[in-house]
C-alpha cells in the first residue's frame, strides 16, 4: 500500500515538473504506436472491406487465420521481427533493429489482425444491409468498400481503439526488437518493466499512472473526434 | 432504347424449388407496366429476374442491349427500403457521388429532390431516422435522381396512407410524362388501374394473364385475374 502511495505522488510530482526525461519516453511511447496504428488502420479497414465484399476461394480460410492471428504472443513476433531484421537476417542491410521504426513494424504485425478481424465483422453486417442496393446500382468493387469504409466508421473507431489499447500496453516484442536503449527506444513499458526489475517500485508504478491517463486521454480525444461529427447518432 | 423486352421461359430456383417461371412476356414499356398478383406469387422476384440481379437459372431475358447496360440506366426501389447510414440528402446524393459527379452538385441536385417529397425539414438528419413512409420516399426520389430509363418499384406505397401515396403517384406520373418507364408491382388495385398501361398478373411463380390494362381491368380473361381483382381470395 505505501508504494502505490509513492508511485502515485511521485507520478503526481513527475508529471507537474515537466520531467524532462518522462515526457521523452511518453512521447516515444504515442509516437511508436500511433505512427503503428495509423498504418495498421491503413492495411486492416481496406483488407477487411475486401473480405466483406469479396467471394473467392480461400476467403473463409484468411478469415480464420485473422481471427487466430489476434492471439499472437507479442514475444514470438518481437523474435520473428528480430531474425529477420539483425544483421545476417534478410533485412539487414536497412539496420533497423533496435530502432523506434524496428518498434513500429512489430507494433503493426501485432495489432493488424485485430483491428482487421473487429472491423470485418462490422463491414460484413454493413454489408448485408447494403449488398441489394450497391449491386442494383452497379457500384465498383472499390466504391462498394469506400461506402462500407465511411458508413462504418464508428465501428471502425472502436476497432482502432482496441488497436491502440493493445500496441501502447504491449511490452514483449518492442522490447526484443527496441532493446530498451536509454533516449533512443526506451518506452514506458519498457521503462516501466526495467525500474521494476531494478526495485524502484515506486518509480514503476509512477509510469505505469502515467500509462494508464495517456491512454484515457488518447481514447477520449479520439472518442471526441467522433463524436464531433455534425450528423452524430451512428 | 430499352425496349421491348422479351423474357422466354426464365425460371429461377431456391434450394430446387421453383420460385418464379417458366415465365414467358413480350413487354413494349409503354409508360407503366403494373405487376399484381397474390403473397408468394413471385412479383418481387420477377423484378430482381428482370433487373437482372436474381439468377437466372434457365430461359432468356433480353432487353435491347446487354443486361449490365441495361442495369447502368435503371434503378430498383425495394419492397423495404434500404437506407444508408448517411444524412437524407446524402442518400439521395449517393448514386450521382457514384457516377462520379462532383460532391457539391450532386449535393445540390438531392436538394431540390428533397424538397419535391417534402423532407427539406430532415435534410441532414439521419436517414436511418427516418419513419417508414418517409424512407420510401427518399428511397424514390434516390432513384429518380439519375434518371434513369426505367426504373423498378416493389410496392412503392405499401406503407403509405391515401396522401403519402397521391403524392408518390404524381411524382410517378410526372416521370412517366418524362419518358421514364417504371414496372411496378403492387396490392393496390386501384393504384394498378390509375398507373397500368401494361398488367401482368402473376400465381404461383407463372405469368397467368397478361396484355394492356384497359381490357384486363374491364373485361380480364382468365377466371382467376377475375376472381382476383372482384377481392376474392386467390391461391
Ligand atoms: N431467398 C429466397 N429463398 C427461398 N425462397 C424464396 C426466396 N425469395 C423468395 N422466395 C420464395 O419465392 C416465392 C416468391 O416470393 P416473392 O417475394 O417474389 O413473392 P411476392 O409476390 O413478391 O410476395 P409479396 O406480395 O409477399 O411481396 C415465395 O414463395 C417465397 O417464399
Ligand atoms: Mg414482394
Amino acid at each position: 500500500m505505501v508504494d502505490l502511495w509513492d508511485g502515485l505522488t511521485q507520478a503526481f510530482w513527475l508529471v507537474i515538473t515537466l520531467d524532462r526525461e518522462l515526457a521523452e519516453i511518453a512521447l516515444r511511447s504515442l509516437y511508436v504506436t500511433l505512427t503503428a496504428l495509423v498504418i495498421a488502420c491503413l492495411i486492416a479497414f481496406p483488407l477487411a472491406a475486401f473480405l466483406a465484399v469479396r467471394r473467392f476461394r480461400f476467403r473463409r480460410l484468411i478469415i480464420a487465420i485473422l481471427n487466430a492471428l489476434m492471439g499472437l504472443p507479442p514475444v514470438v513476433v518481437g523474435l520473428i521481427v528480430y531474425v529477420l531484421l539483425s544483421r545476417s537476417g534478410p533485412f539487414g542491410v536497412l539496420g533497423l533493429l533496435f530502432t523506434p521504426t524496428a518498434m513500429i513494424i512489430a507494433q503493426i504485425i501485432i495489432i493488424v489482425p485485430l483491428i482487421a478481424s473487429i472491423a470485418h465483422q462490422s463491414l460484413r453486417d454493413l454489408w448485408q444491409e447494403y449488398h441489394d442496393l450497391l449491386i442494383s446500382m452497379n457500384v465498383s468493387q472499390g466504391q462498394k468498400m469506400r461506402t462500407l469504409i465511411w458508413d462504418a466508421r464508428r465501428a471502425l473507431l472502436t476497432a482502432s481503439l482496441a488497436g491502440f489499447g493493445r500496441g501502447i500496453g504491449e511490452v514483449g516484442a518492442i522490447m526484443i526488437v527496441g532493446g530498451n536503449i536509454d533516449n533512443v527506444t526506451r518506452v514506458l513499458t519498457t521503462a516501466i518493466a526495467l525500474e521494476t526489475g531494478k526495485g524502484a517500485f515506486a518509480l514503476a508504478l509512477a509510469l505505469g499512472f502515467v500509462l494508464i491517463a495517456l491512454t484515457i486521454a488518447v481514447n477520449l480525444m479520439i472518442h471526441w473526434l467522433g463524436q464531433t461529427e455534425r450528423e452524430g447518432r451512428w | 432504347m430499352l425496349f421491348p423486352l422479351n423474357v422466354t421461359d426464365a425460371q429461377t430456383r431456391r434450394w430446387g424449388k421453383i420460385l418464379v417461371g417458366p415465365v414467358s412476356l413480350h413487354l413494349t414499356g409503354a409508360g407503366a407496366t403494373v405487376i399484381i398478383g397474390p403473397n408468394g406469387s413471385g412479383k418481387t422476384t420477377l423484378l430482381h429476374l428482370l433487373h437482372g440481379t436474381a439468377r437466372l437459372h434457365a430461359g432468356t431475358i433480353a432487353w435491347q442491349v446487354p443486361m449490365a447496360e441495361a442495369r447502368a440506366v435503371q434503378s430498383f426501389v425495394f419492397q423495404r427500403p434500404v437506407m444508408l447510414r448517411r444524412s437524407v440528402v446524402d442518400n439521395i446524393a449517393y448514386p450521382l457521388v457514384i457516377r462520379g459527379i462532383r460532391k457539391s452538385e450532386a449535393r445540390a441536385q438531392a436538394h431540390d429532390w428533397v424538397k419535391r417529397i417534402g423532407l427539406d425539414e430532415m435534410a441532414d438528419r439521419p436517414a436511418t431516422s427516418l419513419s417508414g413512409g418517409e424512407q420510401q420516399k427518399l428511397a424514390l426520389a434516390r432513384a429518380f435522381i439519375t434518371a434513369p430509363q426505367v426504373v423498378f418499384l416493389d410496392e412503392p406505397c405499401a406503407a403509405l396512407d391515401g396522401r403519402a401515396t397521391a403524392e408518390i403517384e404524381a411524382i410517378l406520373q410526372e416521370q412517366m410524362a418524362q419518358g421514364t418507364r417504371l414496372i411496378l408491382s403492387t396490392h393496390d388495385m386501384g393504384q394498378a388501374r390509375r398507373l397500368a398501361d401494361e398488367v401482368v398478373f402473376l400465381r404461383a411463380g407463372q405469368v397467368h394473364e397478361t396484355g394492356p390494362a384497359t381490357p384486363f381491368f374491364s373485361a380480364p380473361q382468365t377466371d382467376a385475374a377475375h376472381a382476383f381483382l372482384n377481392g376474392d381470395i386467390v391461391e
